[in-house]
């Protein structure tokens, strides 16, 4: 037997240059920081959050109305007003994202103008500031369809023309609405075009095509971008408050046209408006908690869809 | 004559400027198997997704010249798409089964044509899977996914599902390339029985493949028809210096 040789032959393997070593170790030394500060960061605000909220945090909670001038009580109809939020805002922006999506990947031919201006300007509704959007939905809806619609129906009495859930929503899913398109065409791209082919190789038409294997096919894509839009819109207060968020409200919203109360919003003004900032601060810190469980679980329902459709994808 | 199935006139089609098919004519008889041999990229899959309108999902593809199908030119206008593809249906390279199950698969071209009575679906379903030879294989689990068949048997349930729309003519695209040599002879013993009722045009890269299972052997090389005819005369001697060169392996 050959004798392994242990010397390194330098001609054939160079051996390694200090000065390389040093400046990859300083790289990588920079990342572990940056990674460690990312962390440490999150496990602060998490840490003082759940630390503070915790002694006020209970069903009850949650369960009753504020009192006392929202100095003591839950959040019953903040959690309730956030509820309806984001199911109306589902209602109307999942139906028309999806709808988008599908015309953007299924129908819009790829060197289309139209379907680049549509993909520019869904991308741009995204980088929007959440503001913008409460200040459009002050006037296209409140002002300009509400108002339109008292004047022809109710002789320009206010009903429609003010702040209500239903505008509040409408005006979020505009919002969510690039969050839901880009989740569902992510999803109907995963669909390989074989199976396209073999529908309409069977003579199926395209919409039949769609409506048959590619919609099927993409139902978590669709569940994922519902569910990011809804932990988005839980989370936003920006368009609310101009749109039909309420300081306290004494019932729950009974119609369209009522306006609500909304957790996020109901901690910025417990932290700013109260009437005793510093009583609150308990409530604050529970409102919080409740609406990060909210928004993270949500989110974290989404990555567990999301990385079972890529796993799918491969 | 009456058992030209199929007649191509001066067909040429350009991917944007490129010309990758040039003035193919061509005629298919009935209840035959015409294979389309010739060397990667010769244009012979795509001429076999001319005869179904497959390439009309790719952008930018021009086509020229005529394809008679019993007569019709379906690039005429005024001929609806959807019915040639229920008239001429097509097996992949790669078996494509739907993720539904074995049932659904075979049930899904009758549904699209407006088939919902359920006795009658069950009868297509089993003498499809029956035409295609998988069915004593899958008759206890048609409710399974057909994700879940071996590479062959999908091959067979996608054959079985193009049998399904009840088709005139079928193209299969190398439809046993990605097969063992067990599944493959059993796709080419279906692929002779099927002929009684269909007429077939497969594409194969195997010569043995196209001697074996065809009836006319089609020879293309460069996006041209080089030579056709009975297979038979074409493996034993071929008119062409180039047909004769691809079969004896010269180049290829």
């Amino acid at each position: 037997m050959d004798t392994v040789n242990n010397e390194i032959n330098t001609a054939f393997f160079p051996s390694k240059k200090r000065g390389a070593d040093l400046k990859g170790n300083i790289v990588i030394g920079i990342t572990q920081v940056a990674v460690f500060l990312i962390i440490a960061v999150l496990f602060v605000i998490l840490g003082i959050i759940i630390y503070q909220g915790r002694e006020r945090f209970s069903w009850e909670f949650i369960s009753t109305f504020p009192t006392n001038g929202m100095t003591e009580g839950g959040i019953f109809p903040a959690l309730i007003g956030t509820f309806i939020l984001v199911i109306v805002m589902s209602i109307a922006a999942v139906p028309f994202g999806t709808i988008t999506a599908i015309y953007l990947t299924e129908y819009a031919k790829e060197n289309s103008k139209f379907a680049a201006a549509v993909r520019f300007s869904v991308r741009t509704l995204a980088v929007v500031p959440s503001i913008i959007f409460g200040l459009f939905g002050l006037g296209f809806f409140i002002q300009f369809v509400g108002g339109g619609v008292d004047k022809v129906f109710n002789a320009g009495e206010l009903h429609w023309g003010q702040p209500n859930i239903l505008w509040a929503s409408l005006t979020m899913a505009l919002l969510t609405l690039p969050v839901i398109i880009v989740s569902v065409e992510e999803a109907l791209k995963t669909i390989p075009r074989e199976l396209r082919e073999a529908s309409l190789a069977l003579g199926a038409t395209k919409w039949q095509t769609i409506k048959q294997v590619v919609l099927p096919g993409s139902v978590s894509g669709i569940m994922t971008g519902t569910i990011l839009a809804v932990s988005r819109g839980a989370g936003e207060v920006a368009p609310i408050l101009f749109t039909g968020a309420a300081y306290y409200l004494a019932t729950l919203p009974a119609s369209m046209s009522d306006q609500f109360m909304n957790l996020g919003y109901h901690i910025y003004i417990m932290s700013t408006q109260s009437s005793d900032v510093e009583k609150t601060m308990p409530i604050q810190f529970a409102t919080t908690l409740v609406l990060l469980i909210l928004t993270l679980s949500l989110n974290l329902v989404a990555v567990i869809i999301r990385s079972r459709i890529r796993r799918r994808a491969k | 004559m009456r058992d030209i199935k199929i007649e191509v006139k001066d067909l040429s089609l350009y991917y944007g400027e490129k010309k990758a098919l040039k003035e193919i004519s061509m005629q298919i008889p009935a209840n035959k198997v015409t294979a389309l041999i010739g060397p990667s990229g010769c244009g012979k899959s795509t001429f076999l997704r001319c005869i179904n309108r497959m390439n009309d999902l790719i952008p930018d593809v021009t086509i020229t010249g005529q394809m008679l199908v019993e007569g019709v030119d379906i690039y005429n206008k005024d001929v609806d798409v959807v019915n040639i593809r229920k008239k001429i249906g097509m097996v992949f390279q790669k078996s494509n089964p739907f993720p539904k199950s074995i049932y659904e698969n075979i049930a899904y071209g009758p549904k699209i044509n407006g088939i919902k009575n359920k006795t009658e679906l069950d009868e297509i379903v089993e003498v499809s899977l029956r035409q295609a030879a998988i069915w004593d294989e899958v008759k206890d689990r048609l409710g399974d996914s057909a994700l879940g068949l071996s590479g062959g048997q999908q091959q067979r349930l996608c054959i079985a599902r193009t049998l399904a729309v009840s088709p005139d003519i079928i193209l299969m695209d190398e439809p046993a390339s990605a097969l063992d040599p067990i599944s493959t002879s059993k796709i080419e013993e279906l692929v002779h029985e099927l002929k009684e009722q269909y007429t077939i045009i497969i594409v194969t890269h195997n010569m043995q493949q196209a001697a074996r299972t065809s009836d006319h052997t089609a020879f293309f090389y460069m996006g041209e028809l080089i030579e056709m005819g009975k297979t038979n005369a074409i493996f034993t001697k071929p008119e062409k210096k180039q047909t004769e060169d691809y079969i004896t392996g010269r180049f290829g």
